[in-house]
């Protein structure tokens, strides 16, 4: 019998037939749908990964240089480079991200991007175009971004400058890096997600719901036989009593072929 | 856990967000002049000097563990041999916010093969 393997515990009737129908309907749409959508994540994620590849190597190359402009600076300040540095952090960051969320087909992905906040980014020029001239005062002027606490550096203005030019360049490199990476991730969730719901629907919704209809159509067919028969019988049992035949059988038959029985 | 990371992308805040730095001292201090540092009002900073000698691994994945619950932080860059340090507690943490950037230091060049992520990448695109 058709109504072999999984299907939905229904009362076979004409009703849950419409039902069920409806039902296998939907799930064969939002089976489209899904499908569409995890093509559309894919062909993203696929440009996202060639991206992130070149990017890495990228980053690699651009730390190389950053090491070394931070080396001749370091060469130049003197080795405490470091130690005011880590004085003259501020209150309030002088580069920040910014997050905004990008759409691609219901899946939301973060874009940073980078931006001076506060007043570090005047401070910042300042600190570039002064270099050594405004020696003297000691770093880390209260309220001023990081930049402008340079130019208070005795010695090596242009090479700091440098470095921290070279510095900001490879944090770009890397913000752009961490929205790939993120957006690496998410899709590779979401990717995984969809593709389990296609194959859900494919796989296990879809063929019990044929099952269900399969087995409905069946069910009524045998019921409708049953009925047949029934007819008949009692039609025989009337055909020997009167002769002639007076139940909806005979006329049935009648309409259908013409013949009398 | 990936479900608080959701929350963050949907709204911005309206502050920015910050970058973490996890590294030696040199790296830190290049990212400093760069102007990544920050210190709140409980003089804490968004970065954290490693020196592999001095520093306790424990007080390294402690940092990390911080600067990821934090939720004013959108990225986390740490020095790759820093990372292998901790690798455990690296590969545990998956949300995709904040991202967690491996790079290169000074002395440790940057070794492609290590870096989680981008085995991910090269296992997808079936290359090795």
């Amino acid at each position: 019998m058709s109504g072999a393997g999984a299907r939905v515990a229904v009362v076979p009737s004409r009703m849950t037939l419409q039902q069920i129908k409806g039902r296998l309907a939907g799930a064969k749409k939002g089976h489209s749908m899904l499908q569409k959508k995890a093509d559309a994540l894919t062909v993203r994620f696929r440009s996202i990964l060639k991206d992130i590849l070149e990017k890495k190597e990228g980053a690699g190359e651009q730390s190389k240089d950053a090491m070394l402009a931070l080396a001749m600076a370091k060469y130049a300040f003197g080795e405490e480079l470091t130690v005011v540095m880590g004085e003259s952090v501020d209150e309030e960051a002088s580069c920040k991200v910014k997050m905004t969320p990008d759409n691609i087909a219901g899946v939301t992905l973060p874009v940073f991007s980078r931006y001076e906040g506060g007043g570090g980014a005047a401070g910042g020029l300042d600190g570039s175009k002064g270099g050594g001239a405004k020696g003297g005062a000691k770093g880390g002027a209260a309220g001023a971004g990081t930049g402008r606490s340079l130019a208070g550096l005795s010695k090596g203005g242009q090479q700091i400058s440098e470095c921290r030019e070279t510095f900001s360049t490879t944090l770009e490199l890397l913000v752009a890096l961490a929205s790939l990476q993120t957006s690496f991730i998410i899709l590779d969730e979401a990717i995984k997600l969809t593709n389990r719901r296609v194959n859900a629907l494919e796989n296990v919704v879809v063929p019990k719901l044929d099952n269900t209809v399969k087995y409905i159509i069946s069910e009524l067919d045998e019921m409708e036989r049953e009925e047949f028969f029934r007819l008949k019988l009692v039609c025989q049992g009337c055909h020997r009593e009167n002769g002639a035949c007076c139940c909806v059988l005979y006329w049935i038959r009648f309409a259908r072929t013409g013949v009398v029985v | 856990m990936a479900s608080a990371g959701k929350k963050n992308l949907s709204k911005s805040r309206p502050g920015g967000y910050l970058i973490a730095v996890i590294g030696d001292a040199d790296t830190v201090a290049g990212f400093l002049m760069a102007g990544v540092g920050e210190r709140d009002g409980k003089k804490d900073v968004n970065y954290f000097e490693v020196d592999l000698k001095d520093t306790p691994v424990p007080a390294i994945e402690d940092a990390f563990k911080r600067f990821t619950e934090r939720e004013d932080i959108a990225i986390v860059l740490i020095n790759q041999y820093i990372a292998n340090e901790i690798r455990p507690v690296l590969a545990k943490f998956s949300a995709p916010v904040p991202a967690v950037l491996e790079i290169p230091s000074k002395e440790h060049p940057y070794d492609a093969s290590k870096d989680s992520i981008l085995q991910r990448v090269r296992n997808m695109l079936g290359t090795s």
